[in-house]
């Protein structure tokens, strides 16, 4: 018995059962369906996570003095001197898997512009800042290495800063302003970026060159931090090693001594939140598998209604020359055939609930194709599972038992 | 002589029902020549229902053998027998157990599909054949609630001529029927016979018998009678002679 013509019976059993079958898809097309808009759900905020902290610089590395205890008093770790500039050369020369770096100093202040004035944070750093934390600029431009060296007096704004102390909406650049009491020309004005995953205000900011901010406004000669980008997201724990080896030989640290600073990555951050969304993830795909398992004993039950019901077909069929066999492939094949064509629309309806949640609900989505393949491999396994049952008391059947059966 | 389509010999089916042992069939020996038409005959628990099963290869005896169309019927697996009787035996049952809301042509089709050396279109071709042979070329695409009882039996014997049996094995296959219709059914038969067709007519009522070329009758597992009638009654004639009905 060819595979083609028991294909054909069973098709025509399912015909012939139009409701019954529709309503024993509905739980494969429901689960199918979940699974898959589940997934995408899953998916999309795990990405937009990751694209979050990767606007904020997912290569970056940060390099911050120790703490440490000073004649018993426990000091902030900004506040060590343990960081300079030398260290900074050294990391800029040796560390060949960073692409960007430079050294940080910062604080904090009134930024004034005639009558109008904002408290913010001014970070003194070098050119490179702006790729490290992947900012661009609205208008006018960056300073300039000579500007670093000859510690001009020279600023960024952020947009918070720019419409706070230019409320009357003129252009900031070339305008001179003050911090503190230092006057400051604004040469540039930074994008605007918005708020963070954290919910900081990532344009209330001012950036000038880091020598202007070490020797005009702190008096200090060592630095706040040292921050650093590696040359992709996948060399970034090994760019903390390196560097956490130059800094060691930097400081001269015996084996035995502790770091006396603290190198992180971005990386970290990272894997935090996607073992957060991953685990949604896996919850919002277990209560769908559930309810494809639903689907699942839905086809068993009703296959097993239907080898009762036609037993007396199944008897006829061995009478004129089926074998056991050819019974069994055949409602094996319509179990088949209902968790199959289930599974189809399942993916279809799957594919437009995702669409209308991003579309409507504006969460942010993205179908996986493996969740797509493995929801229909599933529904395959699924039939065979639950349709070898009752298949295989149909073709156990005793074909004299079944053609008397009423 | 004409060849022998049914050899048996010293053929017993026992059943065990708890501890004891019922025998259905004591022993019996006959044979069926090619071209007969003969009816068995009995009444309830004769044994008359497990010599059809053995004969229509759904059974196996315990002991003794029994030969269709020179294959022997011992230790044949479940999917050898299922073979013989897709290409042997044509089934005619009392219900015509025609599949519900299915076509006649494709209620015929049904033993062919079982068979991987016939083509789909030979199948049609036979099938169309099968039926134009019982008289209803004109009913292809009836469905079995579309048709009479006397026709839904056509179809059933469509059905079991259509893989060319060497024995169509009926089972009361007139018990449902008015007395005209089946008459009707019983001159189709003794017309297929006539063509060549060896039948075998498993029944209870004795002037069905008359219509036929030769009677076993069974009791209580034995033979009791086996006589070649020698005036058989033709089938056509005798509607005919009925009253006609009222329309």
């Amino acid at each position: 018995m060819r595979i083609l013509n028991l294909v054909k019976i069973a098709f025509k059993a399912i015909v012939l059962n139009k409701m019954r079958t529709l309503l024993t898809m509905l739980g494969i097309i429901i689960g199918v369906a979940s699974v898959i808009a589940m997934l995408a759900i899953g998916e999309g905020s795990k990405e937009s996570i990751r694209t979050t902290i990767s606007s904020m610089g997912s290569n970056m590395i940060n390099i911050r003095p120790g703490e440490d205890t000073r004649g018993g008093v426990r000091q902030e770790a900004s506040a060590m001197e343990t960081l300079t500039l030398d260290d900074y050369y050294a990391i800029k020369e040796q560390a060949d898997l960073l692409t960007y770096t430079t050294p940080m100093v910062n604080g904090s202040g009134q930024v004034i512009n005639g009558s109008n004035n904002w408290p913010s944070s001014i970070y003194g750093v070098n050119p490179e800042y702006l790729n490290i934390k992947v900012l661009d600029l609205q208008s006018g431009s960056m300073f300039t290495d000579a500007e670093v060296k000859s510690a001009s007096k020279v600023v960024l704004l952020g947009q918070t800063v720019v419409d706070n102390i230019f409320p009357d909406g003129e252009d900031p650049v070339g305008a001179t302003i003050r911090f503190g009491n230092i006057p400051f020309k604004v040469i540039g004005v930074l994008s605007e970026k918005g708020e963070n995953t954290f919910g900081q205000d990532q344009d209330d900011v001012v950036i000038a060159p880091y020598t202007t901010v070490q020797k005009r406004i702190l008096a200090i000669d060592y630095l706040n931090q040292i921050m650093a980008s590696a040359a992709s997201e996948e060399q970034a724990p090994d760019a903390v090693t390196q560097v956490t080896e130059i800094l060691r030989t930097q400081h001269k640290l015996a084996d035995n001594e502790d770091d006396d600073f603290n190198v992180r990555s971005m990386e970290e951050l990272i894997s935090t939140f996607s073992s957060t969304s991953e685990m949604l993830t896996v919850l919002l795909v277990a209560v769908a598998g559930i309810s494809l398992l639903i689907g699942g004993i839905g086809i068993m039950n009703i296959m097993y209604v239907s080898v009762k019901e036609r037993t007396k077909e199944i008897g006829l069929r061995m009478a004129v020359g089926g074998k056991g066999s050819d019974i069994l492939m055949q409602f094996l094949i319509e179990a088949i055939l209902i968790s199959v064509t289930g599974g189809v629309l399942g993916v279809a309806l799957g594919l437009g609930a995702t669409f209308f949640i991003e579309k409507f609900l504006h969460w942010p989505t993205s179908v996986a194709l493996y969740s797509i393949v493995v929801s229909f491999a599933v529904c395959a396994v699924t039939g065979i599972f639950f349709g070898w049952y009752p298949a295989r008391k149909a073709s156990a059947l005793d074909p004299i038992t079944a053609l008397r059966y009423e | 002589m004409a060849k022998e389509i049914i050899k048996i010999e010293n053929l017993k089916r026992e059943f065990t029902m708890g501890s004891e042992t019922v025998h259905a069939l004591k022993g019996i020996s006959y044979s069926i020549t090619e071209g007969e038409f003969v009816t068995i005959m009995g009444s309830s628990g004769s044994g008359k229902s497990t010599m059809l099963n053995i004969l229509g290869c759904l059974d196996q005896p315990t002991s003794g053998t029994y030969e269709i169309d020179g294959v022997k019927m011992k230790d044949l697996s479940k999917n050898e027998l299922a073979t013989i009787r897709n290409e042997k035996i044509g089934f005619i049952f009392q219900s015509y157990n025609l599949l519900a809301r299915t076509t006649a042509i494709e209620n015929v089709e049904l033993p062919l599909l079982y068979n991987s050396k016939v083509t789909s279109e030979e199948r049609r071709e036979r099938a169309i054949k099968a039926l134009e042979m019982v008289g209803l070329g004109e009913r292809l695409h009836h469905t079995p609630s579309q048709l009479s009882g006397g026709q839904q039996q056509r179809v059933a014997i469509a059905r079991s001529l259509v893989n060319n049996p060497v024995m169509i094995l009926a089972d009361e296959a007139t018990g449902n029927l008015d007395t005209r219709t089946s008459y009707e059914i019983m001159a189709l038969f003794q017309e297929l016979n006539k063509q060549g067709i060896t039948i075998t007519f498993v029944t209870h009522e004795p002037d069905i018998a008359t219509f036929s070329s030769r009677t076993i009758v069974l009791k209580d597992g034995d033979i009791i009678q086996d006589y070649k009638n020698h005036n058989v009654q033709s089938a056509a004639e005798q509607l005919a002679k009925l009253p006609k009905e009222n329309h």
